[in-house]
């Protein structure tokens, strides 16, 4: 199944349990503490996961590694590198 | 043995600097390799200097297999394996960007899982990145959580292009393979996962271009979208 069929699939799943949950005619309904928390949900999850995507993003931006030694000896083996292959006979 | 594929395009400044480190990384570790140049016509003289490097270097370890004009570089790594000799193929780019003295790296790594296919991170470990603002770094950071929750790929770096391949397993992917730029090396590893390969990770620093100009422009990131949007859709 593709990773979309997936996605589909799990909303369908959560989609109609919270449907018949929260939407469901009266006599059958669950008790009213519990449909006031459930109708929100949906949303709540969204904003949920709009806060973790901002803050592990925001998290990893902040601890990205700079290579500063990695360009420092990048600079190093350059130069190396130049005066040995003009001694080879490279001509740049 | 191991096979470097190397395409270029308009890299006379880098291409002798990578071969040289390219060399001196496996004479100093003893490992046996081959480095096949794909120029694709580059009009800035990058195939003259890599014919000068050939006769320093002997046509044994420098192999150039040019093609007549800018196809890509998906057709470029096709192309290259043909002419391919050793077992381990690594994959990486000519502009500095990528060291060479990770490739030892890549081979002890592969050795100790026995992996498929040993990706080089710049999000784990000590991997890192030099020369990126803030915008870039954000993007950067952005598009892999994007990808990481829609694709769930088990590799932590996806857009990375340097990595080490089993010659049979890189021949059976870039049969599978359809996309280009970024989304191709995307499509690389979902693919790999498909099929059952293993993948393992090495750090690495990823230092942005010393000479030349970089290609990350509005255009890019669309393409990005979309491609990551049908690789979500398709596989």
């Amino acid at each position: 199944m593709t990773k979309l069929g997936q996605w589909l699939c799990g909303l369908a799943l959560l989609g109609s349990a919270w449907a018949a949950l929260a939407l469901a005619p009266p006599g059958l309904q669950p008790p009213a503490p519990l449909r006031q928390a459930l109708l929100p949900l949906p949303v709540y999850l969204l904003v949920a996961f709009g806060c973790y995507s901002l803050a592990t993003v925001g998290y990893r931006v902040a601890t990205f590694n700079d290579c500063e030694e990695a360009a420092a000896e990048l600079q190093e083996h350059i130069k190396a590198a130049r005066a040995d292959l003009r001694r080879r006979g490279l001509r740049l | 043995r191991v096979s470097v594929l190397l395409p270029t395009y308009n890299e006379r400044d880098n291409l002798p600097l990578v071969v040289w480190l390219l060399v001196r990384t496996f004479s100093d570790s003893g490992i046996d390799f081959e480095i096949i140049i794909i120029d694709d016509g580059s009009p800035d003289g990058t195939q003259e200097v890599a014919q000068q490097l050939e006769k320093i270097y002997g046509s044994d370890k420098i192999l150039l297999r040019p093609r007549a004009r800018k196809l890509g570089l998906g057709t470029a790594y096709i192309h290259g394996m043909k002419y391919a000799t050793g077992n381990f193929i690594v994959i990486m780019d000519a502009d500095l960007s990528h060291h060479p003295k990770f490739i030892p790296e890549f081979i002890r790594k592969q050795k100790e899982g026995n992996f498929d296919i040993v990706s080089g991170t710049r999000y784990k470990g000590n991997g890192g990145v030099y020369g990126w603002d803030l915008k870039r770094k954000l993007i950067s950071r952005g598009a892999n959580f994007l990808t990481q929750v829609l694709l769930r790929p088990g590799a932590s770096d996806l857009t990375g292009s340097f990595r080490l391949y089993r010659k049979e397993v890189l021949q059976k992917l870039m049969e599978k393979c359809v996309s280009k730029g970024y989304v191709f090396q995307m499509e690389m590893i979902v693919r790999a996962r498909q099929l059952g390969f293993t993948i393992g990770e090495v750090p690495i620093s990823f230092v942005d271009r010393v000479y030349g100009e970089s290609k990350l422009g509005g255009n890019e990131i669309v393409s990005f979208l979309k491609g990551l949007l049908t690789l979500f859709a398709t596989t």
